[in-house]
C-alpha cells in the first residue's frame, strides 16, 4: 500500500507523529483520529483517511482495551452485583467488556467478586495460572481486596497475598457503578501503557 | 436457664429409657429432653417413630461447647425435631465429656444427619460412631483443629495447598450403593469421572461436584461444598448483639433482609421484646419484596442453565427496581442491614409507600413476559417436568423445607401454620406442586412471587403508624433531654446501653421464619453477656442440596445443572 520502509520512520515515537504519544489520561484514541500521515508523503495522502499509520503495539492496546473478556470468579454477594453490572441497567457491553467467559483460556480480565477463603485458594490460583498473557485482575469488594470483616480462621485476607491485582474496588457490595470505573480506569491504564 | 412445664408428655419415653432421661425442660419455644448418651439412640428412634409425636424431619443438628458455662461435660449435642404438619418440635440434649466426645449416628433414622453430623465433627470435633463418611465438610482437609470450641482463635487459619480430590468418598459411595453401577463383571463397561466447578457458570460459584459418568448419566455424585465458609458463626460469637445484623446480610444475599428478620426475631424471642405493629407491618412488606427479589434471581438464572438468557434480563430488570425502593429505605441495594433489636434502623421514606406500589404494579407484567416465553415451551418442559424428582418422605427426611418441599406436594408454610408478625391477617395463597420435579419447583416460585405482591399490597394498604422500635430500654437509646438528662434512671438506662450493649437474660432459644428458601432457623444461647455465646444457623439449603446426590445419581449430566438452579443454592446461605 505505499508504505515502503525507507518513507515511514523506523521509530514512530519522534516528533511528527502528535498525539498518540501522551494522550490525556481520559480520552480514548482511536488510530484514525491520530493523523500520522506525514505531510508531502503522497501515497497516503492520495488514499485519504482510508488509511492510517500508527504503532503495531497501539493497535493492539486498543483493541484489546475495547474488547476485554472477563471470567466473573463469582463467589458471593459481589456476584450478584456484579450480574447488575452485566445487565440492562448499567451494561457492561457499554465498555466492550460484556462477554463473560467461563474458560480461564477465553478471557482477559478476572474480577474476583466475593470472599476467597482458604480453602478456596488453590482454585483461584490455578484459574489464574490458566488465564494467556496479557492478564488483569479485578479486586471487587472489600472481601477479596482485604478479607473485610470476615478476619477469621477461614478467610483469606486478601486476594494479592496469592494473585497480583491491579484494581481495588471498594464497597461490600461495591456499587455497579464502581464496577464500571474501575474497567474505565484499567482501560485508560492500557491505552496510556499500552499494557 | 427457663424451667416451665413443656405441655408435653414425655412419661411414654420415660418408661421406655428410665434413668437414661435426665431432665424435662424448655429449649424456647419448644419442650426439651435431656438425655444419658446410652439413651441416646432409643430417644431419638422413639421420638421418630412414635405415633404421638412422629418427628419425621430432624430440623438441626448441633453443639453447644459448654466450656465457660459449666465444669463437667464439656459438649451439649442439640437434636432440633420436627412433625412438619402438627407444628410439633422437640429438642434432645445430650452432655458429652471431652476426651470421650462421641455419640452414636443417627444417620439411619434422617438422611439430613449425614450433613448435619460432619459439620458438627468439623466444627467441634465430636464424633459420631458409626456415620458412614464423618470427614470434615465447611473447612479444608488440610484444617487443624476444631473452630468453633471456645477455645480456638479465631485468628488462627490454615492454609489450603491443594483441593481435594474426593476419589475417597467416590469409592465409599460406589460400595455403599452398588447396584446404581449396574455393572458386571462380564460388562464392565467404560466410565468417566468428572470435576464440576467450583469455578463453573453452572455451579453458581462455589460448588464443586465430581461425577462419575455412564455416557451422559451420572452414576454417582459427590458434591464438596465449604467454598464460602467464611465464619459467620464463629464471628457472631466475637460481636455485640446489634453487629451480628451486617453478618446475617451475607447468609442468604439474595435476600438479605430476610436473614436480618430471622436473627432479630431470635433476639428479640431471648430478649422477650415484642415489636410494634408498625414495625411488623415494615419487616412484612420488606421481607416480601426479599421474598419477590430472591425468585427472579433463583428462576432468572435457573432458565439461563437450561440456555435461556432473555428472561434472565426480563427478571433482573424487576429486580433492580425493587432494588431502587430498598435503596431508599435501607440506604443499601444488596447488604441492606435493616433491623435492629428491638425494631428498626429508621423509619420507611416519605414517598417508599408510593414507589413500592409503582413496583407492585410492574411485577405481572415482568413475570408474564417470562412465563410466556417458557411455560409453553417445549425445550423447557422436556428438561423440567419429570427431572430431579424426589419423593414427600425424602424430601421430609432429608430436612427440606420451603418452596422446594412445597414442590412434592406438601401444603405447608410457616406464614400459615405458625404465623408471625400478623401473617394471619393477610390473604395469600400457598402454591402447591405435585410430584417434586424442577418444573415445580420453578413455577411455584413464580407463583410466590404474585402471591407475595399481594401480600405487601394488603400490607400497604393497613401500613399501622406509630413508633417503629419497641418501647424498651434495649431497644434505643434513651432521648437525651426528657430522659437522660432529667431523671437517674434515663442516665443509668443510657450508660448501660452505651456500655455493656444489649444484653439478653441467660438462656437458649430457635426461633424461625419462612425465608424464600424455606425455614430459616437461629439458634441462639446466651450466657448474660453483650454476645451470643453461640449463633447457629439452620440455613435451609445446607439441607437441600444434601439430597442432591439422591436427585441426580440416574439423571443426564446437563439435566444435573438445571435441578441444581431449581434447589436455589446460595453459597453464602450453603456455607456461612
Amino acid at each position: 500500500m505505499g508504505l515502503k520502509g525507507e518513507d515511514t520512520p523506523a521509530s514512530p515515537a519522534t516528533p511528527d507523529t502528535p498525539g498518540m504519544d501522551s494522550p490525556k489520561a481520559n480520552q480514548i484514541v482511536y488510530p484514525r483520529q491520530a493523523n500520522l500521515s506525514r505531510p508531502g508523503d503522497a501515497d497516503v495522502d492520495m488514499l485519504g483517511d482510508a488509511v492510517t499509520i500508527t504503532r503495531m503495539e497501539e493497535v493492539v492496546a486498543w483493541g484489546r482495551k475495547n474488547s476485554l473478556w472477563p471470567i466473573p470468579f463469582g463467589t458471593a454477594c459481589c456476584a450478584i452485583e456484579f450480574m447488575g453490572t452485566v445487565s440492562s441497567v448499567f451494561d457492561i457491553s457499554r465498555f466492550g467488556a460484556e462477554l463473560v467467559r467461563f474458560s480461564p483460556r477465553q478471557a482477559d480480565l478476572m474480577i474476583v467478586a466475593g470472599t476467597i477463603t482458604y480453602k478456596m485458594v488453590p482454585i483461584l490460583k490455578r484459574i489464574y495460572d490458566q488465564m494467556c498473557e496479557p492478564k488483569y485482575v479485578l479486586s471487587m469488594g472489600v472481601c477479596a481486596s482485604s478479607g473485610g470483616f470476615y478476619d477469621n480462621y477461614c478467610t483469606l485476607q486478601g486476594i494479592d497475598k496469592v494473585i497480583p491485582v491491579d484494581y481495588y474496588i471498594a464497597g461490600c457490595p461495591p456499587r455497579p457503578e464502581s464496577v464500571l470505573q474501575a474497567i474505565v480506569e484499567l482501560q485508560n491504564r492500557m491505552s496510556r501503557t499500552g499494557k | 436457664m427457663v424451667t416451665t412445664s413443656t405441655g408435653i408428655d414425655f412419661s411414654k419415653l420415660r418408661q421406655r429409657i428410665g434413668d437414661g432421661l435426665l431432665e424435662e425442660t424448655v429449649l424456647l419455644p419448644m419442650p426439651c429432653v435431656r438425655v444419658k448418651r446410652a439413651a441416646l439412640a432409643e430417644t431419638l428412634q422413639f421420638l421418630r417413630d412414635d405415633p404421638e409425636f412422629r418427628l419425621h424431619q430432624l430440623s438441626e443438628l448441633t453443639v453447644v461447647d459448654m466450656l465457660y458455662l459449666r465444669e463437667d461435660d464439656r459438649f451439649d449435642v442439640v437434636y432440633l425435631l420436627r412433625n412438619i404438619p402438627n407444628e410439633l418440635r422437640v429438642a434432645v440434649k445430650c452432655a458429652i465429656p471431652e476426651e470421650d466426645a462421641w455419640v452414636p449416628t443417627a444417620v439411619g433414622l434422617w438422611a439430613a444427619a449425614d450433613w448435619g453430623e460432619r459439620e458438627a465433627f468439623d466444627q467441634y470435633g465430636v464424633r459420631f460412631e458409626g456415620h458412614p463418611n464423618l470427614k470434615r465438610i465447611l473447612n479444608h482437609h488440610e484444617f487443624v483443629g476444631h473452630p468453633l470450641r471456645k477455645d480456638y482463635d479465631i485468628y488462627r487459619g490454615h492454609w489450603c495447598s491443594e483441593a481435594e480430590t474426593l476419589l475417597d468418598e467416590l469409592e465409599l459411595r460406589r460400595r455403599r450403593f452398588p447396584e446404581r453401577r449396574n455393572r458386571t463383571d462380564e460388562d464392565p463397561g467404560e466410565t468417566m469421572i468428572l470435576n464440576i466447578g467450583p469455578s463453573h457458570p453452572a455451579s453458581h460459584g462455589t460448588l464443586r461436584n465430581l461425577v462419575e459418568l455412564d455416557g451422559e448419566r451420572i452414576l454417582y455424585s459427590i458434591p464438596e461444598i465449604g467454598y464460602l465458609h467464611r465464619g459467620f458463626e464463629k464471628s457472631a460469637e466475637t460481636h455485640e448483639y446489634n453487629q451480628v445484623v451486617p453478618y446475617t446480610d451475607r447468609l442468604n444475599y439474595l435476600s438479605a433482609i430476610s436473614n436480618n428478620v430471622g436473627y432479630i426475631k431470635a433476639v428479640e424471642e431471648l430478649c422477650g421484646i415484642e415489636v410494634p405493629p408498625r414495625c411488623q407491618a415494615i419487616r412484612v412488606i420488606l421481607c416480601e419484596l426479599s421474598r419477590i427479589m430472591d425468585h427472579l434471581v433463583c428462576n432468572g438464572a435457573n432458565i439461563v442453565d437450561l440456555g435461556a438468557l432473555t428472561n434472565f434480563w426480563y427478571l433482573f430488570n424487576l429486580r433492580e427496581k425493587i432494588y431502587n425502593v430498598i435503596e431508599g429505605v435501607t440506604g443499601a441495594r444488596l447488604t441492606n442491614s435493616y433491623t435492629r433489636v428491638g425494631g428498626l434502623w429508621n423509619d420507611i421514606n416519605d414517598d417508599f409507600v408510593e414507589q413500592t406500589r409503582a413496583v407492585l404494579a410492574e411485577i405481572p407484567q415482568h413475570v408474564d413476559d417470562t412465563l410466556k416465553l417458557v411455560a409453553r415451551n417445549r425445550i423447557f418442559l422436556d428438561r423440567t417436568v419429570g427431572v430431579g424428582k424426589i419423593s414427600l418422605d425424602d424430601a421430609i427426611s432429608y430436612g427440606w423445607v420451603g418452596p422446594c418441599l412445597r414442590g412434592c406436594g406438601l401444603d405447608h408454610d410457616l406464614r400459615k401454620s405458625d404465623p408471625y408478625y400478623g401473617y394471619e391477617q393477610y390473604d395469600f395463597e400457598v402454591p402447591v406442586g405435585h410430584q417434586g420435579d424442577s418444573y415445580d419447583r420453578i413455577m411455584i416460585r413464580f407463583e410466590e412471587i404474585k402471591q407475595s405482591a399481594r401480600i405487601v399490597e394488603q400490607a400497604l394498604d393497613n401500613l399501622p403508624d406509630g413508633p417503629f422500635r419497641a418501647d424498651h430500654p434495649m431497644a434505643y437509646l434513651p432521648d437525651k433531654q426528657s430522659k437522660t438528662y432529667a431523671n437517674i434512671e434515663g442516665l443509668v438506662n443510657h450508660f448501660k446501653i452505651v456500655m455493656h450493649g444489649i444484653t439478653p437474660p441467660q438462656g437458649e432459644v430457635y426461633s424461625w421464619t419462612e425465608a424464600p428458601n424455606g425455614e430459616l432457623g437461629f439458634y441462639i444461647v446466651s450466657d448474660g453477656g453483650m454476645k451470643p455465646y453461640k449463633c447457629k444457623v439452620r440455613p435451609p439449603c445446607f439441607y437441600i442440596y444434601s439430597a442432591f446426590p439422591h436427585i441426580v445419581e440416574g439423571e443426564m449430566i446437563a439435566d444435573a445443572v438445571a435441578i441444581l438452579g431449581s434447589l436455589n443454592i446460595v453459597a453464602g446461605e450453603l456455607d456461612r
